[in-house]
């Protein structure tokens, strides 16, 4: 036992010294952003909520193939289809349980036709379990109210596809 | 107050009796006001020191916090588990909240603001702290739940100890002013060193026995980090696991009115109280309610800088400190104190 | 008239939680209507002058002793079947105790019609009216006229907890206890090293 450490013991140098750390800390500029008035970039590649895209016609792009049905490891997509009035095969049912949703982005991956994407939103907390049950209506509703924002990464991303 | 009362054409017990309940009535409220912004400090604080922002979104820099938390704790449900011992369940947390309250009685706020100034002002907030433990061990008896019932052994035990240093140290500062009345010690810190700091604190002798005042005080008060009867590793929330709604708010209201008291106490017995921190006239136009509430203000501060930067005791740490360190110490500096006021003649 | 009122309330408040803490089934209520008794027996002593000596009253006996009966008592496993069983058995010792309970209440009575004590006044003057403070009066006396049986009583409290500890402690060998102080005496360097092993040697402990 030195007379260093006694010292140092006996005027709880170790706590002081902390404390002058944590008072410094408390003067320095804050690391986090002020959440819901600011936010963080997003990659173009960035896996949020899903949507169902449609044709700039108007009409929409899934043709029910049902590949994303078959590679959901998470099994959260549900798909019925059948021939629509013109002739053309369409789904009549396309839900995705969020609440099962793993956000891999195997769905996007497997789409030929570019028609269910993970787009940027992540805001979509909601007050009861059931809402996060998507029907087709809330997915096509949602590729409308993001289309901009999905094709601009798309297209970012397409040079490394 | 009571003569104010009393030319309002009331007896003399009536007044007294009115005006002492205008006295809780100013104390109780605004201690209440205090707690809700102190909740809200004290979250800015420890959010500061870890490079967070901490509240700031309810109100103008997140100030109605608290009030949002309250709102929300008030319009929730009751819960009282089936197998609870139901009136003392009830019970505890108002035992909890109504002893936070009462020790503040003798706390003086000004040369003339002190509520009862009792002859035995410092026994009594000692006798009233003592009592603090009794929330928390019915709330975790009655709970009839395993981690409350642990929480509820822990504080008992933790309590216990670290009140018979904190007695000790309390003898040292009576010793020293000569008297157990609040504003009596006030008064004896009057240009305690040199004749001008205002003081107990910079006396050589009584520095070593605020140091251990203030930790005993954060162990007493169950702040971290000697927060072990709510170590959420270890026993969910402690004593409090079982609470909900207005009886949890009630816990979280008294714990803080705790915080807010060993502040007070903290400010009172070695820091001069309502006086300025110099002994010297011009100061003395600043009302000593000022000085008093930037001296708790400062000591709520050091509170939440302590709980920011240590980390949690561990269960056998925190009993060796208290029986083997500050016990000894304490007792240590009790005859150190009262042999050097014999030899200096101090009582003469 | 505010004296009248609050002697008695405090009166009977302590008389009634002093039943109920007999009544009780229950022994944590138990303590806590014990707990009651006491405080409303300090607000007595308040009453009569003695705020010292009711202040003494919750720290020690409130704040300490009964916290300690209650930490006992919380952890009793109670079989309310078995406390009821043994009521016949105890019954004699019952009685006994009712009877000298009775005797001490007729001799309460008697002492009070034999004329009240004069208890001092409630400005916390003693009651000789010497114009000190209860703590002054009391220290006064203890210190010189009961000096001999206050460090008596001193040198008997130390006995009684070295013997408690004497009773308690047991050295048991073979169990293996922490040595706090080199704990905190060891320091980052002494315990650690840093090394850079060749990939595929590894470090030898």
């Amino acid at each position: 036992m030195t007379v260093g450490y006694l010292i140092k013991s006996f005027t709880l140098w170790e706590f002081v010294k902390a404390h002058w750390l944590t008072l410094k800390y408390f003067f320095k500029p804050k690391a986090t952003i002020n959440y819901p008035f600011e936010k963080n970039p997003l990659s173009p590649r960035f896996r949020g909520e899903h949507a169902l895209r449609r044709y700039p016609n108007g009409e929409e792009r899934c043709i029910a193939c049902k590949l994303c049905e078959a590679i959901c490891p998470a099994q959260a997509i549900t798909i019925e289809a059948a021939p629509r009035s013109d002739g053309s095969r369409r789904t009549t049912r396309y839900d995705i349980d969020m609440t099962k949703c793993i956000y891999c982005g195997f769905c996007q991956e497997a789409c030929p036709v570019d028609a269910i994407v993970e787009g940027p939103n992540f805001e979509y907390a909601t007050e009861s379990r059931e809402e996060l049950l998507y029907d087709k209506a809330k997915l096509l509703a949602n590729g409308d109210k993001w289309e901009r924002a999905i094709a601009a990464n798309l297209e970012a991303d397409a040079p490394y596809r | 107050m009571t003569p104010f009362f009393q030319s309002l054409g009331m007896s003399y017990d009536w007044a007294w009796f009115v005006s002492t309940i205008c006295g809780i009535l100013l104390i109780a409220l605004p201690l209440m006001l205090a707690v809700a912004m102190i909740i809200y400090v004290d979250r800015k604080i420890w959010a500061a020191m870890a490079l967070r922002r901490g509240p700031n979104v309810v109100g103008p820099f997140g100030l109605l916090q608290s009030f949002a938390d309250g709102l929300k704790v008030f319009l929730q449900e009751t819960i009282v588990p089936s197998a609870a011992n139901k009136g003392l369940f009830l019970i505890a947390p108002v035992v909890t909240f109504t002893v936070a309250l009462m020790a503040w009685a003798v706390i003086p706020f000004n040369s003339n603001a002190i509520l009862a100034d009792i002859n035995v002002g410092l026994l009594y907030v000692f006798a009233i702290s003592s009592l603090g433990v009794y929330g928390t061990i019915m709330a975790g008896w009655a709970s009839n739940s395993k981690y409350p019932f642990f929480s509820a052994m822990r504080a008992s035990a933790q309590m216990i100890s670290y009140e018979v240093s904190i007695g000790f140290i309390l003898i040292c500062v009576v010793l020293w002013a000569g008297t157990f009345n609040m504003n009596g010690i006030v008064l004896a810190q009057k240009g305690h060193l040199f004749g001008i700091i205002n003081g107990f604190v910079f006396n050589p002798l009584l520095f070593p026995m605020w140091v251990l005042f203030l930790i005993s005080g954060m162990a007493e008060t169950q702040r971290a980090p000697f927060d072990l009867t709510e170590a959420e590793s270890e026993l969910v929330a402690g004593y409090q696991t079982e609470y909900s709604s207005m009886a949890f708010a009630a816990y979280w209201l008294g714990e803080y009115a705790n915080v807010l008291l060993m502040c007070a106490l903290n400010a009172t017995l070695f820091w001069g109280g309502w006086l300025p921190p110099l002994d010297i006239p011009v100061l003395y136009l600043v009302p000593g309610f000022v000085w008093f509430l930037l001296k708790v203000f400062f000591f709520f501060f050091v509170f939440s800088w302590v709980k920011a930067t240590v980390p949690r005791y561990r269960y056998d740490q925190l009993m060796r400190l208290g029986w083997k360190v500050f016990l000894p110490v304490s007792l240590l500096f009790v005859v150190i104190v009262s042999g050097y006021l014999m030899a200096t003649g101090h009582f003469a | 008239m505010i004296h009248v009122i609050a002697f008695y309330l405090f009166a009977v408040m302590t008389v009634g939680s002093g039943a109920i803490t007999i009544l009780a089934r229950n022994p944590v209520h138990s303590v806590l209507w014990l707990i009651l008794a006491f405080f409303n027996a300090a607000g007595l002593m308040v009453l009569t002058g003695a705020e010292f000596i009711a202040m003494l009253l919750v720290i020690v006996y409130v704040g300490a002793v009964a916290v300690l009966f209650l930490f006992v008592v919380m952890m009793l496993d109670i079989d309310f079947a078995e406390l009821r069983a043994g009521f016949v058995r105890y019954l004699p010792f019952g009685a006994l105790v009712a009877l000298v309970l009775l005797a001490e209440i007729v001799l309460g009575i008697g002492a009070y019609r034999a004329g009240s004590l004069d208890l001092g006044t409630p400005d916390g003057t003693a009651a000789a009216g010497t114009g000190l403070s209860n703590i002054e009066a009391v220290g006064a006396l203890l210190y010189s006229r009961y000096l001999f049986l206050f460090e008596a009583a001193g040198v008997i409290l130390l006995v009684a907890m070295v013997g408690a500890i004497v009773l308690t402690l047991r050295q048991r060998s073979g169990t293996r206890v922490q040595n706090i102080r080199k704990q905190n005496m060891r320091r980052p360097d002494e315990a650690t090293v840093n090394v850079k092993p060749e990939s595929g040697k590894g470090v030898q402990l």
